[in-house]
């Protein structure tokens, strides 16, 4: 099935997926960055594969200088019971990503949450608002650089 | 005619803050401020078994002008400190809080940085109660002494010497910060 899946994916887009890991019967495959969204809809609506589902959409820190924050999809196909991971990298400084959220609604809050905490745009999304954090927080709590206990008075607490 | 001989028909004497403070601690009405677990466990007081209408607070209000009592249950984090404050803003004098739970007294086990390290940092505290989450004997506990702290409360004498009750100031939620 993992082969299949590769071998579909690239039979379609050549260039666009730039590496793939295999563990224990989990496929991962690293997409370029600026083909998302047209992979995403490939996979959705493909007869064979039908990745119908979006299980989560996650951000990372790799607080390196290269491409330091990654994306990763977890995409579920009802049809086949077969899960797929998709990461793509994202450069710290121009972190606009397009957004899935067009292919499965479903990934809006997803979106809405990456971006809260790792500051990651998501291109088109249809609201790009804090999930969690107060709207005017000015910090993004999940990267590495945020100090655990947070930044002195940047959250504003009612007078005693 | 002496005041003992009116003790013999059904007659006694005794302070007013006495008779005031009395009423008021036996039909404290708390405002079930149930933020998380803490809030299982309130409910459980509330239930049959250890039955928190024994001691006159079974009348859970969900608006706050009808509370006495704020029983803060659960993990405030700084989002949630605001709506918290302005419900105790909204509750008529006298008011009393009982902060229940590791969560609302310190943080807890939320060391980081979207929770309030206590609640008293943003409100005044009556009663803290200790656990995670405390059981609900726990919080009876903290009812009765609570009620133990009303009792010695001045009432009608705040009025007779014209101490003013404390009211706080209206949209105070703006402005002010800790240092996390």
């Amino acid at each position: 099935m993992n082969q299949e899946i590769i071998q579909r994916l690239k039979a379609q887009f050549p260039d666009s997926i730039e590496e793939s890991d295999e563990f224990r019967d989990d496929l991962t495959l690293r997409v370029k960055t600026e083909d998302i969204v047209k992979v995403c809809n490939f996979l959705k609506n493909d007869h064979e594969l039908a990745f119908d589902m979006i299980v989560d959409l996650c951000g990372v820190d790799m607080y390196r200088p290269e491409g330091r924050f990654e994306v990763v999809y977890n995409l579920y196909s009802l049809k086949k019971k077969k899960y797929l991971r998709l990461k793509i990298l994202v450069d710290e400084d121009n972190p606009i990503v397009d957004t899935v959220s067009v292919v499965w609604s479903g990934a809006n809050w997803h979106e809405r949450e990456t971006y809260d905490m790792y500051g990651i745009k998501f291109k088109g999304h249809p609201d790009l608002r804090r999930m969690y954090m107060p709207e005017d927080f000015e910090y993004f709590p999940l990267r590495k650089d945020f100090p655990l206990m947070g930044i002195p008075d940047s959250l504003p607490l009612p007078r005693k | 005619m002496g005041l003992g001989s009116l003790q013999h028909d059904g007659f006694m004497t005794t302070r007013l803050d006495k008779v005031i403070n009395w009423a008021r601690k036996n039909s404290l009405w708390p405002m079930p401020m149930g933020i998380s677990c803490c809030a299982i466990e309130m409910m459980a007081t509330a239930g049959p078994r250890f039955d928190i209408s024994r001691f006159g607070s079974e009348v859970m209000r969900f608006t706050p002008r009808q509370c006495d009592v704020m029983i803060v249950a659960g993990t405030v984090t700084y989002k949630m400190a605001k709506v918290v404050r302005k419900i105790y803003d909204q509750m008529p004098e006298p008011k009393w809080v009982i902060s229940m739970g590791a969560c609302a007294s310190s943080g807890g086990m939320f060391r980081s940085y979207p929770v309030v390290q206590g609640i008293d940092l943003f409100m005044p505290v009556d009663v803290f109660v200790a656990g995670c989450p405390p059981r609900p004997e726990n919080l009876l506990r903290a009812l009765l002494e609570l009620q133990k702290k009303i009792e010695k409360e001045r009432t009608i004498g705040k009025l007779v010497h014209g101490e003013r009750i404390h009211i706080p100031e209206t949209g105070a939620t703006e402005g002010a910060s800790t240092s996390a």
